[in-house]
């Protein structure tokens, strides 16, 4: 598949799960599908980064499902924080440990998981919806974590075959594989497709966290989690993370960022980021 | 470098000339280095998992003097060996490997130690690191809820604040991330069971909660700061006794450790000037 096929797959309104954290392994090239799109009033759940950013940007987001929205080394995303300030986006935000929960509950067809987290915190008090639970052993209240049910889920890898095993090889799988699992449609974008034979000649089989049960399709995508971190295959691109962080300053850069990187397709974006960094080097 | 590498310790030394000699007297950064590492102490066998930098100075001198079983994680998915300096590599080796989801699974079952940096802090330390203004359209969106709520009722929490101000020790946060005695006391026994404020450290003081009101209360000012100044740079009625001690000062390898291997680029002093 294409990230464009991706795209194409997904439906406006719909749920869509995004993996990596921050800004670190995400589905950066199926996120700039959807920017091409015509897709809107998207459900987003992440643990969010520039994927949110991004996509809030393009007014792609109707409800934000999130515990936190960071650039890592920029703590704050400012085009996240521009909609939320501005009243663009509906939020469901939730502790980080239960959105794993929600993940959780959703790949093991449960309607629900207690926990602790969220008692008596802002989570309890902006989510309408949340309900407790009495433990019916003990008698303790607690809190009924959703299943997060997802549309479909996008996630992004260093290795995968033809047939969606996916395998990380950097320090952290995230939640990628419970993102998956949770949704009816998984998409995994990866940085090489190779043969079977080679996922568990490169390294441990506990790297292949995603099994192909859980997946739809897979697009070989080099580069495809840029800006964000692909350890080892490549680190954070900082400084054109700080271009993306600066183009929110004002709506004339923004339309200049997205003119030069986002209008055209995935192979223009790799070449004026190539561009970019020649230009840089020249400096 | 080499972790003791006076040569380039010097080079690197923070604004002023401040830079790693021994004998130069404890400067403020210092004493919140100090309290930092003591809202550790007793800790034993748990994630110390410190945000900003000088809590991060203070956890890796806990460990490294006075609290040798705390495990420290590289800031990835490692919990590491070692002490090793502000902005380097760790120089010990990996203990075990705890990606994020490891991590939930550790703190559920209270064996980690946190400090976060809230924006604000009330008198029961309720901490708001999510937004703030109204949550359904906030004046200033900030990081989000992130891990707070779970780990308050969860396990071992504590608070840094680099700039002591009203606007930061306020009557009440806008948002209830982190939770305090009163929201968790109000939500119910299961809120409650495991729960443990310990520190608030600020560049003034360091403070603890009264056992009888939950309130929290000056446990040591600073060393060259009143009990006036925190009063008048607090947004509510701290608890004070009739003798407020003076927090300790560091040792001489305390110092030492401080300035010429754990922070010897002076990176305390972005935080506290």
């Amino acid at each position: 598949m294409t990230a464009d096929d991706v795209a194409g797959r997904l439906r406006s309104g719909m749920t869509v799960g995004i993996g990596g954290w921050g800004s670190r392994r995400k589905p950066m090239s199926l996120v700039r599908a959807i920017l091409r799109s015509g897709l809107t009033g998207l459900t987003v759940v992440s643990y969010g980064g520039p994927d949110v950013g991004l996509l809030c940007a393009a007014g792609k987001v109707r409800k934000l499902v999130f515990g936190f929205v960071s650039l890592d080394s920029i703590p704050l995303d400012p085009h996240f924080r521009a909609a939320r300030q501005q009243g663009r986006i509906e939020v469901a935000e939730y502790d980080e440990g239960m959105l794993k929960l929600g993940l959780q509950a959703a790949a093991s067809r449960l309607p629900f998981l207690p926990t602790r987290a969220g008692l008596g915190s802002l989570v309890a008090d902006t989510n309408p919806g949340l309900r407790t639970v009495t433990d019916p052993y003990g008698g303790e209240e607690l809190i009924a974590m959703p299943a997060l049910r997802l549309d479909a889920a996008l996630v992004h890898m260093n290795r995968a075959d033809e047939r969606g095993n996916a395998q990380f090889l950097g320090p952290d799988p995230y939640f990628d594989d419970l993102f998956c699992a949770a949704a009816d449609a998984a998409y995994v974008s990866c940085e090489r497709v190779v043969p079977t034979a080679q996922l568990a000649a490169a390294a441990h089989p506990s790297t292949i966290r995603i099994s192909r049960a859980h997946v739809t399709g897979v697009v070989e995508a080099p580069n495809g989690a840029h800006f964000t971190s692909c350890v080892p295959d490549y680190a954070r691109d900082e400084a054109f993370q700080r271009a993306y962080a600066q183009a929110a300053a004002d709506p004339q850069a923004w339309t200049a960022f997205r003119e030069r990187f986002l209008d055209g397709s995935e192979d223009d974006y790799q070449a004026a980021i190539t561009e970019l960094a020649v230009t840089e080097g020249a400096r | 470098m080499t972790a003791v590498d006076d040569t380039a310790a010097g080079q690197d030394a923070g604004p002023a000339g401040r830079g790693a000699r021994a004998d130069r007297p404890a400067d403020r950064a210092e004493a919140c280095v100090i309290a930092c590492a003591e809202a550790f102490r007793g800790d034993g066998e748990v994630l110390a998992s410190p945000f900003g930098t000088i809590p991060a100075i203070g956890a890796r001198l806990a460990r490294h003097t006075f609290e040798p079983d705390l495990l420290l994680t590289d800031g990835e998915a490692h919990v590491v060996a070692g002490t090793w300096a502000i902005g380097a590599a760790p120089d010990g080796p990996v203990e075990s490997w705890l990606p994020f989801s490891a991590v939930f699974d550790l703190l559920w079952s209270g064996k980690r130690h946190v400090m976060m940096t809230p924006a604000q802090v009330d008198a029961f330390g309720n901490a708001n690191i999510s937004a703030i203004g109204d949550h359904a359209r906030p004046k200033a969106q900030l990081l989000g809820v992130r891990g707070a709520p779970g780990n308050a009722v969860s396990h071992p929490t504590s608070y840094w604040v680099a700039r002591h101000s009203p606007r930061v020790f306020t009557k009440a946060v806008d948002m209830v991330c982190g939770v305090g005695w009163d929201s968790a006391a109000a939500a119910g026994p299961a809120a409650t069971r495991y729960m443990a404020l310990r520190r608030v450290v600020s560049n003034l003081a360091s403070f603890d909660y009264d056992p009888a009101s939950r309130r929290m209360r000056l446990l040591s000012v600073h060393p060259g700061v009143t009990v006036a100044e925190v009063v008048a740079a607090t947004g509510f009625d701290l608890v004070i006794g009739d003798d407020v001690p003076v927090t300790r000062e560091p040792t001489a390898e305390e110092l030492r450790l401080i300035r010429e291997v754990i922070d010897p680029g002076g990176a305390r002093y972005a935080e506290v000037p």
